[in-house]
């Protein structure tokens, strides 16, 4: 580090070696016609994907469009509450904001039926049990008044059964 | 049954950012606080203020160091007649910092200033606190009237004031 030559008030004084600079962003996020239709289904506690007429994937939740094949996608299709962890992280780093406790995992969980994962919690688990092909479950939560949100349910805890075949996730790793 | 209108709320994304100020950036912090003003001295022998920790002309690392005054003249203004609110935020929600950094300096009209403070050959982009427009004008000297409670921040300059001639200041 460069010495500086500071003027003789500087003296016996703590120098300041780092500030707080926060910054902060106010959106009014728009769902979009595709995505909202899925969410007026999660209020129902309900998985509702689109598919693509031209390759047949599954995606959920949906965009309205196929990023592959560039068209739009209409055929709504159900899946079931169930999936397979395709990737997973351990957070063990405290942050701003931070709704969880630590450690928590979030994890890419690609629901049976669909060709695109969802970020979701994994509870019900030690963390250091989390691992890919892990079969899970949607655990949602209690009441009649859900919010159209990905937080209707709470988290995906393990189902039990053996882990999913690789072949099975392995495209969508 | 189909609704075919798009959902939309609020999304708000915060970062509690803390930097690293460096050496010199760390020292004009530290004297605002301690309530006076320092800049750097360029290899041309001006006194850039606020300091710039290279040389404009040879890149070189700028070290020494140097107080100016806590008066000076203004050199350019600009009016704000409707100052820019803190956002609402909901409550419960408040950031874990003074929410008042996020609105402008004044909630009633106030002038951004560039003040040339005394020893200085450059600008510091500050606030004037004067109630009309009328009081201002390029060359009227000021002084800077420091916030009570200091903590090393820009913001330590509550304002500057235009300079009576012959009151007794404090």
């Amino acid at each position: 580090m460069t010495e500086l030559s500071l003027p003789a008030r500087f003296e016996g004084v703590e120098m300041i070696q780092r500030v707080r600079i926060p910054a902060r962003l106010a959106y009014e996020f728009t769902a979009g016609v595709a995505t909202s239709r899925f969410l007026r289904q999660v209020v129902r506690k309900r998985l509702v994907g689109e598919r693509c007429p031209v390759c047949t994937k599954v995606y959920v939740p949906p965009r309205g469009a196929c990023p592959t094949c560039g068209v739009a996608t209409a055929e709504q299709v159900e899946l079931g509450h169930t999936g397979t962890i395709t990737s997973y992280c351990i957070v063990n780093v405290a942050f701003y904001g931070q709704a969880m406790d630590l450690p928590y995992v979030s994890a890419l969980v690609l629901l049976d039926g669909s060709d695109l994962p969802i970020m979701h919690l994994i509870g019900e688990v030690p963390y250091d049990e989390v691992h890919m092909g892990m079969r899970v479950e949607a655990v949602w939560e209690d009441g009649d008044e859900m919010e159209p949100t990905l937080e209707a349910i709470r988290y995906f805890r393990p189902t039990g059964e053996p882990d999913a075949d690789p072949a099975t996730y392995g495209e969508h790793v | 049954m189909t609704d075919d209108t798009s959902l939309r709320a609020p999304l708000v994304i915060e970062y509690p950012f803390t930097r690293t100020t460096g050496p010199v950036v760390g020292a004009f912090l530290t004297a605002l606080r301690e309530g006076f003003v320092v800049g750097t001295r360029a290899s041309d022998g001006r006194v850039l203020v606020p300091p710039a920790e290279f040389d404009p002309v040879t890149n070189t690392p700028l070290t020494e160091v140097v107080e100016v005054g806590s008066e000076g003249v203004i050199t350019s203004w600009t009016w704000v007649t409707e100052p820019v609110p803190a956002p609402q935020r909901p409550a419960g929600e408040e950031p874990p910092w003074d929410p008042s950094v996020d609105a402008q300096p004044f909630d009633r009209p106030f002038a951004w200033v560039l003040v040339r403070l005394d020893g200085a050959d450059t600008s510091l982009l500050t606030v004037a606190d004067v109630e009309d427009p009328a009081q201002l004008h390029t060359g009227l000297r000021v002084r800077i009237r420091w916030r009570a409670e200091r903590e090393g921040s820009i913001r330590d300059i509550e304002a500057v004031e235009p300079v009576v001639s012959g009151e007794d200041l404090p």
